[in-house]
């Protein structure tokens, strides 16, 4: 792209005005306050070969979170929203564990595997069972994912004949307690997740896709985008990803509890999309600021708890903090600092709207011409103002 | 400042200068100025994008300025949200009315300035006050009616009651009568001058000029986000006043006839034949045959079935009865997927609902039709997506000409060109266009009209919706009349006439 002015003020403009870029600060803010208060919040170090410190804890707690939410952040640029995500993720692991409980061979990696992909299976269909509600029957999201949510813990509570499912098994604990080249688990699996999700929405046209059906669902059903299938798999793909997370959570206490496990997980999922700056009304979404989004949230309870205070401030922190990015976040004050920014630059930056286009009647209106007979945008100014000019001998002229 | 000018009749009340407003990637005013006098009618004249609705946002508060000044009766002011300007004596009536029409006319009229007594609203003395209100404009409605009974065009009214009752000195009117039939914008003129003579400054916003002509005294004329001049409207020659707001010659404008139809033989197995196609409660069966290289014109008038027609050719609409040929193949229309996989093309009469989207750039609104028949996997590729972007808006001469600029910050001109462009990417050979025209200027509407022409003599089968009759007129070969959801007439475009047309609408062409 030709670096033009414009292009500059663009690009820099969309920056200052970004929720992102104020999740990220907010972050950061939280991290520097972090290492102020516990010195020892980075330090890492190495044990049996894998890694240790609050950073890796602070990274492990989040990813059923942030796998969630990166669901979440597709669901919602659709306009839509799923609160069944903590009942899929209870399903889920109360099948897993049912199977693997009442294996002949519970220690296998094959009954791991019968396990996991059963429970994956599970939460594949109930995805496609809130996307059928949402997409062909045409029920609002929010009912058609409270359906699943209010009868998904009854499920997984029938499963699991309401008892708490213990079970070892080396093979799937692993998703919850092992390690990749030092990580844990979970955190290289989230992490390989959310870089397919992003290669998969910005390498293709897909992501474009779901934020023209999140903005304006009947403008791209007539231009042809398949809105219903697109919808559709987003509901299948996150209820993929609370399967997952069930795996995970399960695995990491070597315990299915129906009624318990990812309890509010739908609502900090969302929380975490929605300070990354992805509109509860569709459209246009970040990944980038789901991340940040789970990060900061992740960051506040690991702060509070490292702190010492008792689980009811933590929510009282969370909360104030929550707030005060999303001030940040908000247009208003936006403005006001933009404003303020700008009144500052346009003394300094020219003008760069298009010169008027004078005297070629010959334009030619056919996209098919392209011969350039359009006078191209940067005619020479003298040419420009002869027209103005007379124009202003009139009347009030010496307005201008 | 005044120096060569006559002298004004008095101080203006409100004097904007200087004022800028950008918005990112666009800059919507450069250092416009405006003045409104007490006793007249000012029009703000432009093309779509030229600023006027912008320029009346800032005066309104709905917009902050990036710099200049307002002042109003030589009092600087800074209107932070509407209701500031309100207070300063600025009223302003919108053109979708923004009144609660499940309240009565007097409470919309008093609403939020309600008289009251012993801490409760004195419904006594407000009723008083709506009528007093709506006798000095001569309005016969009942106060205690229930406003949204009435048609909008009396709604109108009622919202400029209301802007009365506030004792605007200013009184704002954006496109006050774009859904008016003729009599109605006559009350709506009349009401008008009665403030004006009561010595209120209006500000009044049209794209017609006939009606500009008829009740303005002073025009500002707008192009491309700057101020050309200000004139009396009594010295501006309509001609002038044309090439002021286009910035270019007219000859454009008066090249507008179709060149002569091209040979096509009408026995040639049409393009698009329709046979019986209906859907109950919108349309019944209907014929309709559109050949290569013609322009078909369905005239009507709004709810006639016209635009009913259009989405089930289509699909965005299932057909419940009739069959459809493409190039004399049996084909079922049941989406629109189905109807582009065939070479057909739609821009919906509503812009803003069904075309544009709006979080969406420039660019990726002009590929998303092209996109979506690709699939998701295969992106267009960047630099093919670019060059066909910049083409399409150099030929289509898109304003602002910034592929990332939000398509929601376009005018409505300009956002009906990226629409355009987004299905002339996709190569239709049928090309269904509902109110390509509607709401734009008379620069946008020439070159679109003569764009259709063009892209028919290259071949393109294109049917034209139009709530003007005489753009229909001009641009089709072919005109078919509807009428109480049927069709009644199916007319040669050479040969028939606005009168022809007009019984035909109003008396369904008498074919007993």
């Amino acid at each position: 792209m030709p670096e033009t002015p414009t292009d500059q003020r663009h690009r820099r403009r969309l920056d200052t005005s970004s929720p992102v870029v104020w999740a990220a600060a907010a972050l950061l803010v939280l991290l520097v306050f972090n290492a102020v208060v516990n010195p020892g919040f980075f330090s890492l170090r190495i044990q049996d070969g894998h890694l240790f410190g609050s950073p890796v804890d602070v990274l492990k707690n989040v990813a059923p979170t942030l796998l969630i939410a990166v669901g979440m952040t597709l669901v919602i640029a659709t306009r839509g929203i799923d609160l069944s995500v903590g009942a899929v993720l209870a399903i889920s692991g109360a099948v897993s564990f049912t199977i693997i409980d009442g294996s002949p061979d519970p220690t296998s990696a094959g009954t791991a595997a019968v396990a996991i992909g059963t429970a994956l299976a599970v939460g594949l269909v109930l995805g496609a069972w809130n996307g059928f509600l949402v997409s062909v029957v045409g029920i609002q999201p929010i009912i058609a994912t409270l359906v699943l949510m209010t009868a998904g813990r009854g499920l997984a509570m029938l499963v699991t004949d309401g008892q708490i499912i213990t079970a070892e098994n080396p093979a799937f604990d692993w998703l919850g307690g092992g390690f990749v080249l030092g990580l844990p688990a979970q955190v290289v699996l989230t992490l390989l997740v959310l870089l397919v999700v992003a290669a998969l929405t910005r390498r293709t046209a897909l992501g474009t896709l779901i934020e023209a059906v999140g903005t304006n669902p009947e403008a791209a059903r007539l231009a042809g985008v398949r809105s219903r299938s697109i919808t559709w798999t987003v509901y299948v793909f996150v209820a993929f990803t609370a399967a997952v997370a069930g795996l995970m959570t399960n695995a990491n206490v070597s315990a299915a509890d129906a009624n318990r496990a990812g309890l509010f997980i739908e609502l900090d999922a969302i929380l975490a999309v929605v300070i990354g700056g992805t509109s509860l009304a569709g459209g246009r979404y970040s990944l980038t600021g789901t991340v940040l989004g789970a990060l900061i949230l992740q960051t506040l309870t690991t702060t509070t708890l490292t702190m010492g205070l008792p689980d009811e401030y933590v929510r009282l922190f969370k909360a104030v903090v929550i707030i005060a990015v999303f001030l940040l976040q908000a247009p208003r004050i936006r403005a006001a600092l933009g404003r303020r920014r700008r009144s500052a630059r346009t003394t300094t930056s020219p003008a760069v709207p298009l010169p008027p286009t004078t005297g070629d009647d010959a334009r030619p209106l056919s996209p098919t011409a392209t011969e350039p007979a359009t006078v191209p945008t940067t005619e020479p100014a003298g040419e420009r103002t002869a027209e103005p000019a007379t124009a202003s001998t009139t009347d009030q002229g010496a307005l201008r | 400042m005044s120096t060569a000018a006559p002298l004004p009749p008095a101080a203006p009340v409100v004097e904007m200068s200087g004022i800028t407003i950008e918005f990112p990637g666009v800059r919507a005013l450069d250092g416009v100025g405006l003045r409104l006098f007490p006793g007249e009618v000012h029009a703000v004249m432009g093309e779509n994008g030229a600023g006027k609705s912008t320029l009346i946002k800032a005066l309104t508060g709905v917009y902050r300025y990036d710099a200049g000044t307002v002042t109003v009766d030589g009092v600087e002011q800074h209107f932070a949200t509407p209701a500031d300007a309100q207070a300063a004596g600025i009223s302003t009536v919108y053109q979708e009315v923004n009144l609660c029409p499940n309240l009565t006319v007097t409470e919309n009229i008093v609403l939020g300035r309600e008289p009251r007594k012993r801490g409760s609203i004195d419904r006594r003395a407000s009723r008083e006050r709506a009528r007093r209100v709506l006798g000095e404009l001569n309005l016969d409605l009942d106060p205690g009616s229930v406003l949204g009974r009435y048609p909008i065009a009396l709604q109108q009214l009622v919202a400029i009651a209301r802007a009365v009752d506030t004792d605007a000195k200013v009184l704002v009117l954006d496109e006050p009568t774009s859904s008016l039939d003729a009599g109605e914008v006559a009350e709506l003129f009349r009401v008008v001058r009665a403030l004006r003579d009561r010595g209120v400054a209006i500000l009044f916003v049209s794209h017609f000029l006939d009606q500009v002509y008829e009740i303005s005294d002073r025009m500002t004329v707008l192009r491309n986000g700057r101020l050309v001049a200000e004139h009396r409207t009594a010295e501006l020659p309509r001609l002038q006043l044309v090439q002021e707001m286009i910035g270019r010659e007219l000859s454009t404008l008066e090249h507008l006839e179709r060149e002569a139809a091209q040979d096509t033989p009408t026995d040639a197995v049409p393009r698009l034949r329709a046979r019986g196609l209906g859907r109950t409660g919108a349309i019944a069966p209907t014929d309709l045959d559109v050949h290569a290289g013609r322009v078909t014109g369905l005239a009507g008038l709004l709810g006639s079935g016209r635009t009913e027609l259009t989405r089930l050719l289509f699909g965005a609409d299932r057909a419940s009865a009739g069959t459809v040929e493409v190039d004399g193949r049996p084909v079922r229309l049941r989406t629109p997927r189905t109807a582009i996989a065939e070479g057909i093309a739609f821009c919906s009469e509503d812009r803003k609902g069904e075309g544009v989207v709006g979080d969406l750039t420039v660019r990726d609104n002009v590929l998303l039709a092209l996109q979506a028949r690709r699939g998701w996997l295969r992106r267009i590729p960047r630099k093919q997506g670019d060059e066909l972007v910049a083409r399409y808006i150099k030929a289509l001469d898109i304003r602002p000409a910034h592929p990332d600029a939000l398509i929601r910050n376009l005018s409505g001109g300009n956002q009906q060109k990226v629409l355009l462009a987004r299905w002339l990417l996709t190569e239709p050979r049928l090309l269904l266009l509902d109110e390509p025209t509607r709401g734009i200027d008379i620069g946008a509407k020439a070159q679109i009209q003569a764009l259709v022409s063009q892209l028919a003599s290259e071949g393109m089968s294109v049917v034209f919706v139009s709530a003007e009759l005489e753009e229909v007129l001009r641009i089709s070969d072919r005109i078919t009349v509807l009428r109480d959801h049927r069709t009644v007439a199916d007319l040669d475009g050479s040969t028939a006439t606005l009168d022809s047309v007009v019984d035909l609408i109003a008396s369904g062409g008498d074919r007993a």
